[in-house]
């Protein structure tokens, strides 16, 4: 789950995107997610963006969902969703209506350019959040350096992997002068125009319904070639993650052998709504498989398989 | 007249006598071990944040109050982004659109004229750590063995005042800076130590054809620490400029360096390698929204500032506005002139011997108000002693620097020193005659009709008592005598 920005203090977190970064537990099922969640939500008087939530976290046991009110966004599913996902989204929504609640269409009209605006506010953050690890004080330092300037270049250049190296540059150019306004600036409108568009829609529903990825999980490094390709699978996700929403991820069943995620997004502070619709979904879907994990050497060796997972492969024996 | 007018802005930060850092908890003491006042936040450890320190914002607010600003309901920090070793997050978190406050104005003194500067903003930021560059001999990284941080700076809430370019010259610039340091330790939110560097400026200078409404392209004078290279960095840039401009040239947009040695101004470093800061809000931290109630109890809790006093001082003590404006524009001053009032002295012949005798003792010494060596209520005492005729005028400055040799009470040298007035009617008439006998044609002259010699006889009377005459009996009796 990915509580309501603030909910939980980022003090300690090592920072990506100070605006989107938001932790949150990864657990084996909803109700122990919630029994984590009761423990790391709250105000921090250490972090000024968190915020304490209206009611505390309650241990979900619901098991219909009467009356609930489920808007299924046509924007996340008009296009690149693949058809097993696609199937078990659709399976998933069925189950929703036997269990008493009702799902309508909605529209979130401003999804098209929530993943660019994500993709620069993001970076830009980085690039800042970042330029700490500059072999100064900590962390790796190059070798030998030949003054100032040339430990900042190799410290950072040999130190950062390739997609690190491109988001810094990425955030780096479009805070730049003359840049900012077209690049930075338009994103952060685009977010508040995303923001209002859940808004809206949450005037009339009480859940927003969603596949978690268009597709199952892909191999790792596979799409390192092209970046876009891998940024394109966080369509559904980041919508949520601009506007600081709770979101939750249950399976809800296989598709090529691999699980999909069924995504819930609720309105600020609404975790506990979500872990009960949740919780009874769980209980309705009764996922239990435990995908067989192939050995990564044949992985990285098969036909998707680029250069970089050998290159981690090694670094890891 | 000159053909061209310099005008001046500046820029002057202050560190904030806070007793924590601007975003973390660490003690602001200056002078201890190195980093010895850090933590993860203002070392910028991966994962800290910062949380800003409210007690900065108050002072940032009074100083914002004290310079007529208004204070802003919401204002925000942003990130400037730069690479060096004394800044750790290679941001530092300051202001930049959405400052703290904004448009407001100092009024300050020069060569006995008010004038009024406009400031156009007051922004809240926080300090580097300084650093140290061992090896070489410029004290300079360049050509350094090694460098040292240390980060117990690192951190400290600091200030920035950016006026408009309102400066009509140098010296006027310096005064500003000078009145302007006087109002800060006043407000009692820094010391202002000029050592520790706890204030700087920049000033930014362009020139313009006289009596031009347009502004010329300016330079920036970086980081200066002492009014006099101010005020040396200005008289040298401003003919710098006007010979360029003179002689069919253009001024370029650039920082410079003052060298004092040579007195002359240097490139610091060209537009190519002018700094991209690539500011944007900070997402740290939420936007600072300040309730105007608040505001309102800060103005009420203001201390008095020179511009009032001054206006209290001419109210109530009757002194001229230019009298008023050097007792009143300096807290120890003022208070000292005060106290000499409180111990019984009339307040005009109490501000006489105040801005007279008692700065000129303070200049000659080094001194500052309130340390000199003469305490208010002695120099109370003797302005009693003049005003009531035991002590002449000049006589009373013999017994003011008598009081200071021997740090003694103003009856005491008197009694010391025979310094009391002369006021013997029959001691005096003795004088008098003899002064008569001696300048005879002096005295046919007066008795001729030419009243003015008998200032010449008061003097030469004054003269053969040692100063110690009472100048209204003098007169008396040489007229008794002349003209009788």
């Amino acid at each position: 789950m990915k509580p309501t920005y603030g909910a939980v203090s980022r003090y300690g977190l090592i920072a990506f995107a100070s605006s989107l970064d938001q932790i949150g537990p990864l657990t084996r099922s909803v109700y122990d997610c919630a029994l984590l969640l009761q423990h790391i939500v709250g105000r921090d008087p250490m972090d000024s963006t968190s915020v304490a939530l209206p009611e505390p976290v309650k241990l979900p046991d619901a098991e219909r969902l009467d009356g609930l009110r489920v808007g299924i966004p046509a924007e996340y599913l008009a296009g690149g969703i693949e058809p097993g996902v696609r199937a078990r989204f659709d399976e998933t929504i069925a189950r929703v209506e036997e269990l008493g609640g009702t799902c309508v269409e909605i529209s979130l009209p401003h999804t098209e350019y929530a993943l660019p605006a994500y993709y620069i506010i993001a970076p830009a953050e980085a690039s800042a959040n970042l330029a700490r690890f500059d072999g100064v004080r900590y962390g790796y330092r190059c070798t030998d350096p030949a003054d100032l300037l040339d430990m900042y270049e190799r410290t950072r250049g040999e130190g950062f992997g390739p997609e690190v190296k491109r988001r810094i540059m990425i955030g780096t150019y479009a805070l730049s002068a003359g840049y900012y306004d077209a690049y930075y600036g338009r994103a952060q409108v685009v977010r508040t125009l995303v923001r209002r568009d859940f808004e809206s829609a949450f005037a009339g529903v009480d859940l927003i319904a969603s596949p978690t990825s268009p597709t199952v999980a892909f191999r790792a490094g596979s799409r390192t070639a092209d970046p876009l390709s891998m940024y394109v699978c966080d369509i559904c996700t980041i919508p949520a993650n601009l506007a600081g929403l709770p979101a939750i991820s249950i399976p809800c069943g296989l598709s090529d052998g691999l699980p999909v995620g069924f995504q819930l997004i609720g309105p600020a502070f609404s975790e506990n709504r979500i872990l009960q619709a949740a919780h009874a979904l769980e209980g309705a879907i009764g996922f239990d498989a435990a995908p067989a994990f192939r050995d990564s050497r044949a992985g990285a060796a098969g036909a998707e398989g680029a250069g970089a997972p050998a290159a981690r492969e090694e670094a890891r024996q | 007249m000159s053909a061209w007018e310099p005008v001046i802005g500046l820029e002057m930060h202050v560190e904030l006598d806070t007793r924590t850092k601007m975003f973390c908890g660490c003690a602001v003491v200056k002078g201890d071990a190195p980093n010895l006042h850090t933590c993860p936040v203002c070392l910028a450890h991966p994962g800290a944040l910062p949380v800003v320190n409210q007690r900065a914002v108050e002072y940032a607010a009074r100083i914002a109050l004290a310079l007529h600003c208004t204070v802003q309901p919401r204002n925000i920090f942003h990130r400037k982004n730069y690479f060096y070793p004394d800044l750790p997050k290679a941001y530092q978190i300051s202001q930049y659109d959405e400052p703290l406050a904004t448009e407001g104005w100092f009024e300050y003194w020069v060569a006995g004229e008010n004038r009024r500067c406009r400031i156009n903003r007051v922004h809240m930021e926080e300090d580097a750590a300084k650093l140290i560059h061992a090896g070489g001999d410029t004290g300079r990284i360049a050509g350094s063995d090694y460098s040292m941080v240390d980060f117990n700076r690192g951190g400290t809430p600091l200030i920035e005042i950016v006026t408009e370019p309102d400066i009509p010259s140098p010296e006027a610039a310096r005064e500003l800076l000078q009145q302007l340091r006087n109002l800060v330790i006043e407000l009692g939110v820094s010391e202002c130590n000029m050592e520790e560097g706890q204030i700087r400026w920049d000033a930014n200078v362009s020139v313009r054809p006289a009596g031009s409404e347009e502004l010329g392209t300016r330079t920036e004078l970086k980081n200066m620490n002492s009014f006099r290279y101010l005020q040396q960095a200005l008289d040298a840039e401003i003919p710098r400029q006007i010979e360029v401009l003179e002689a069919g040239g253009t001024i370029d947009l650039e920082t410079l360096h003052f060298d004092p040695d040579t007195g002359t101004t240097t490139p610091l470093r060209s537009k190519e390698e002018a700094h991209d800061y690539r500011y944007f809000p900070e997402p740290d931290l939420v936007p600072l929204e300040i309730d105007p109630a608040w505001v309102d109890e800060l103005r009420t809790t203001q201390p008095e500032l020179p511009a009032a006093r001054v206006e209290r001082f001419m109210e109530q003590y009757g002194l001229s506005r230019a009298d008023a404006g050097v007792l009143g524009s300096s807290a120890p001053l003022a208070g000292f002139y005060e106290e000499v009032v409180a111990a019984g002295a009339g307040a005009k012949p109490a501000a006489n011997w105040t801005m007279g005798e008692y700065l000129a003792h303070l200049n000659a010494a080094g001194l500052e108000a309130g340390h000199g060596h003469v305490t208010a209520e002695r120099l109370a005492k003797l302005v009693k002693l003049v005003e009531g005729g035991t002590v002449s005028t000049s006589s009373g400055k013999e017994v003011f620097a008598l009081m200071i040799e021997e740090r003694a009470e103003p009856e005491a040298v008197v009694e010391k020193h025979g310094l009391g007035q002369i006021s013997d009617t029959s001691a005096l008439k003795a004088a008098v005659a003899q002064v008569i006998a001696e300048n005879p044609a002096q005295a046919e002259q007066y008795r001729g009709g030419r009243q003015q010699v008998l200032g010449f006889f008061v003097g030469q009377v004054m003269k053969a008592t040692g100063g110690r005459a009472n100048p209204q009996l003098v007169n008396e009796l040489l007229r008794a005598a002349l003209d009788g």
